[in-house]
């Protein structure tokens, strides 16, 4: 049997959707430039339009995250580098972002990029969750200590290894 | 007005009131930049004036668009006098010393925690998705509160002296916060009426002050008004050096 024309046209359009979803979804993070959005989770949702506009919803990893905005710019021009000419993104905060939903090769390059990878969240227990130790990225030991729960931006907080002296930032728990 | 007009209004009312703590508490925090006892702390309260500053936003956009008034989050930020802002006064009074700001973080995130934790189940599906973000941000401030309190309060006699006079300056702000509050009231099952946080806010408080050897004051008089737009003469001060460049350049933009 030969597919009817709207199906064909609905697969086509998506293909193109699909497509168009890996292009967003490769754009790196302007912070932490090994993570893909892909990687972090942050791609919620991406609909291609009949009328060949394309809408990306996006979810900040804090809400006052100032990776936010640019992460928008660049998700617009990977689009219009992709052929989409109207783009528009939006971002949504519910349901919250959490770590848990980072990849694991998400994980593994923040590793390898020196970053310690964010262990798993244990939901809402009134606490934060109790990091005891941070696996040091360069040497691997977790004789490890923390030196701030604040980083150099709002997702890491700041730890040194006391086994190679290094000091280097933990993906924060949330 | 009719009970839709009320709830619309008492719903403007009420975010506004919550992004505007927010808001002030961000900018107050912004001002230890290059100012903290250390670099460390530096970073953690231009993080938490960050989170702070990205739940303000969301909260002012809010209240802008169900206000239907053509306002936006700058027009909100920028633009308002003095009397229009429905902070509480503790979020407005200077920072004082580290002690002073510790303590104000202490009793203010323990608020903002419960506050926002019964928030995540409000029928307001913005507040909820705020709520449910900004609860997990809230937990990490509160916890580097409560870690300075026991530190300064339970350290040397100069912190303890130090960390004490902090929580004697915040006390006679905290009944504004936890206080009913005739908003709330209006809004059943979308608010959250402060005097029901009151519980949590002392089962965590209470027990930090005790373990860092610091006493509760009692304080002989309390704040009040800052929710009708009452306000001390700090926030007349804040809000120039916060509205300056954006009422110098009108709908500049980076």
């Amino acid at each position: 049997m030969t597919p009817s024309v709207e199906h064909v046209h609905d697969e086509h359009v998506r293909d193109e959707q699909g497509r168009l979803r890996s292009v967003a979804g490769a754009v790196l993070d302007p912070e932490i430039p090994v993570l893909t959005l892909d990687d972090l989770g942050i791609v919620r949702d991406l609909v291609l339009s009949a009328d060949g506009s394309v809408q990306v919803t996006l979810t900040p990893t804090y809400t006052g995250c100032p990776a936010t905005a640019v992460i928008a710019a660049d998700v617009e021009k990977a689009l219009h580098a992709a052929g989409v000419d109207r783009v528009g993104v939006r971002t949504v905060l519910s349901p919250a972002w959490s770590t848990d939903w980072m990849t694991d090769e998400g994980r593994d390059k923040l590793r390898a990029y020196g970053i310690a990878p964010p262990g798993s969240s244990v939901g809402d227990t009134g606490a934060v969750a109790l990091t005891l130790s941070a696996r040091c990225p360069q040497c691997g030991s977790t004789r490890t200590r923390e030196i701030s729960r604040f980083g150099s931006t709002p997702c890491k907080s700041l730890w040194s290894c006391l086994s190679c002296l290094e000091p280097f930032d933990s993906f924060k728990v949330i | 007005m009719n009970d839709t007009a009320v709830r619309h209004t008492a719903l403007t009312t009420y975010v506004l009131a919550l992004g505007d703590d927010a808001l002030i508490l961000a900018q107050r925090l912004g001002q230890w930049v290059t100012q903290a006892p250390q670099i460390e702390e530096d970073i953690a309260l231009a993080n938490i004036s960050l989170d702070l500053l990205g739940q303000a936003r969301t909260l002012l956009g809010y209240a802008g668009e169900i206000e239907d008034a053509g306002r936006d989050e700058d027009d909100l930020a920028f633009l308002r006098e003095e009397s229009d802002f429905r902070n509480v006064q503790l979020v407005e009074i200077p920072n004082g010393d580290f002690a002073v700001t510790i303590a104000r973080q202490l009793v203010f995130s323990a608020y903002q925690y419960e506050l926002y934790r019964a928030l995540v189940d409000s029928a307001d599906a913005t507040l909820a998705g705020l709520a449910a973000k900004a609860v997990k941000e809230v937990a990490y401030h509160r916890d580097h509160a409560r870690q300075w309190t026991l530190r300064l309060g339970d350290g040397t006699a100069e912190s303890h002296t130090r960390m004490q006079n902090g929580v004697d300056r915040v006390w006679p702000y905290i009944e504004e916060l936890l206080e009913t509050w005739p908003v709330t009231g209006e809004l059943p099952g979308v608010a959250v009426g402060p005097a029901p946080l009151r519980q949590g806010w002392a089962a965590f408080v209470e027990p930090v002050i005790a373990d860092a050897t610091l006493s509760v004051p009692q304080p002989t008089w309390r704040a009040r008004g800052g929710r009708q737009g009452i306000h001390t003469e700090h926030l007349g001060h804040l809000l120039p050096e916060m509205q300056y460049l954006h009422r110098a350049h009108p709908g500049a933009s980076w």
